[in-house]
């Protein structure tokens, strides 16, 4: 059961601020997810080896060959803050 | 010194640099001279709609290196996402290893502080994307905002995952200075570049929580770092203070550790499988890889000990870097092995760490030239020392620098007339000598020195001084 706490650290761990009022029907969507995926539980999956993926590929490289990079000023373009040819962010930790 | 209450791990994070290219798109890897975000492209920048391809070279480095470690290599091997919001990753994940990392299981064999050889396990080996660089307006506590270079994001790393088996920081040291020396004979990483390896440690007192140490940016830090650290969980314990598990941020400008909000504590990375990356099936290529692995420099020093005949002490000198082996073996076979490893190892070595020079300043024709002179009797060891020094500080060529400073080792005669000489002036010292003071010899070998302008061998004066006093 994800609770209002949950809702709360997953909006954290996202950069995403939950206002009080719209918690309570957070908690209702990801249950209602939850429960859906829940079905699958009813299951029996004993004797079957984990899935990582659906594809049946493996090996997939390219060889070790330098490609031309993008400018800087191109690098930079959808950058809100800059200087001297750095991103600039918000202090942190 | 071994200190038996103080337990190390270290997490050790390698570039992968000599590889041409980037881990999973095609950005150059040689940025280091290169203005900021000059090195990017949409991929290692992060830009919604792109996907990663892994570099077939990184693959094949990292499966060197995981031999070389004695690590059991995985025959399949999967990428993760590890998420967290942090301005050095644009995507807001790292593309690295969890389940199922390339190498599990190795060893590194060091010298321990008790002077015995001494294993240090290693836990895992696994392969990841380098995070782009940070610059701080300021220390990392009180900086206003960040600044972001992305030409680092991206570049192959491996994380080498130690067990806690390391003592001190002494310890650590020679465990980075192993390992790097081992990445080098590899010929996958150059860790003269900056950024080429950086420490992650944990570190504990018996009986206390750990602290892990984030941001020791060389194998040179960590010795002052961790011995900050000790010292700080010793007088935290000294005055009741428990320590608690915490990371901690390595400040090298100011040479102390701070700790970091405690919050991110709940490493909540919500690792899942990479999906847009295949997994690899790399169990074939390993009996390839390991036929061409080069000789590792423990085999190396054992090697020259059998071969040249050299002492142990001096194999395991020449073979801490492997530019100096390979000058050492060079050398070897032209002039006399032995004369050689004493030269490179005890001389050259030291005076190139003095003047902060590497072996490629020092050209390996000059030390035949040096070590025949010295062979032939022309020099005397003395003279071969102040050769290396001249050449280092001014250049020019040996047989030029043994002419211009008259370095010529004397002939026998001349030393012969400069002891008559000497022993004539020192009436005192030979008589000290004859009533049984045999100390007294070296004061008149010291002026036979000085009428020589230190060009006699001085083995050979003190002989011929005894000589001179016993036909007396």
């Amino acid at each position: 059961m994800i609770t209002g706490e949950d809702v709360d650290h997953i909006g954290w761990l996202a950069s995403i601020k939950v206002a009080e009022e719209e918690k309570e029907g957070f908690v209702a969507l990801f249950n209602s997810v939850l429960d859906y995926f829940h079905q699958l539980d009813e299951l029996d999956t004993e004797d079957v080896e984990p899935t990582y993926r659906v594809v049946d590929l493996t090996n997939v490289f390219r060889e070790d060959v330098v490609t031309e990079s993008i400018s800087q000023e191109e690098s930079l373009r959808n950058a809100p803050r800059r200087e001297n040819g750095y991103f600039k962010s918000p202090r942190i930790v | 010194m071994a200190e038996k209450d103080v337990i190390i791990g270290l997490e050790v994070h390698v570039q992968l640099n000599k590889l041409n290219s980037k881990l999973f798109c095609g950005c150059s890897t040689r940025y280091h001279d290169a203005p900021p975000n000059t090195h990017t492209c949409p991929v290692c920048l992060g830009l919604p709609g792109t996907l990663p391809v892994l570099n077939r070279g990184a693959v094949e480095y990292a499966i060197r290196v995981a031999l070389a470690l004695n690590c059991d290599i995985q025959g399949e091997t999967l990428f993760y996402r590890k998420n967290y919001y942090y301005p050095d990753l644009p995507k807001a994940f790292q593309i690295t290893q969890y389940d199922f990392p390339i190498g599990l299981g190795g060893k590194i064999l060091i010298k321990g502080d008790d002077g015995e050889e001494k294993t240090i396990r290693i836990t895992r080996v696994h392969m990841e994307e380098d995070p782009g660089r940070l610059v701080h307006a300021g220390t990392i506590d009180r900086a206003k905002y960040t600044m972001v270079d992305y030409n680092r994001c991206g570049m192959a790393l491996l994380e080498v995952v130690t067990e806690p088996d390391l003592r001190s920081p002494k310890e650590a040291r020679s465990f980075l200075d192993k390992l790097r020396n081992i990445l080098e004979y590899l010929d996958v990483f150059d860790g003269d570049l900056e950024g080429a390896m950086r420490i992650d440690s944990n570190i504990s007192l018996v009986g206390g929580e750990r602290a892990e140490v984030k941001n020791i940016s060389s194998h040179k830090g960590v010795e002052k770092a961790l011995a900050y650290e000790i010292t700080r969980q010793r007088s935290a314990r000294r005055r009741g203070v428990a320590q608690v598990q915490e990371t901690r941020h390595y400040d090298e400008l100011r040479g102390i550790t701070v700790t970091i909000r405690t919050k991110e504590e709940a490493h909540d990375y919500r690792y899942f499988p990479e999906p847009d990356l295949v997994p690899m099936r790399i169990a074939d290529w390993v009996p390839r890889v390991e036929a061409e692995l080069p000789e590792l420099p423990d085999a190396k020093r054992e090697r020259f000990v059998s071969e040249y005949g050299i002492a142990d002490d001096h194999a395991k000198s020449l073979t801490s870097e492997i530019r100096v082996a390979n000058f050492y073996e060079l050398v070897a076979k032209r002039a006399s092995p032995r004369l050689a490893a004493v030269m490179v190892a005890d001389v050259l070595k030291g005076e190139l760490n003095y003047r902060d020079a590497t072996i490629d300043d020092f050209s390996p024709d000059h030390m035949v030239e040096i070590l025949d002179m010295l062979e032939n009797g022309k020099i005397t060891d003395k003279g071969a020392v102040e050769v290396i020094r001249t050449i280092l500080d001014h250049g020019g060529d040996p047989a030029g620098v043994v002419e211009a400073k008259g370095l010529v080792k004397v002939e026998d005669d001349a030393v012969k007339e400069a002891v008559r000489a000497a022993v004539k002036e020192c009436a005192q010292a030979v008589a000290d000598y004859r009533s049984g003071n045999e100390k007294s010899i070296n004061f008149i070998v010291g002026q036979v020195m000085k009428k020589t302008r230190g060009r006699a061998d001085p083995g050979e004066a003190n002989r011929l001084v005894k000589e001179a006093l016993d036909e007396m």
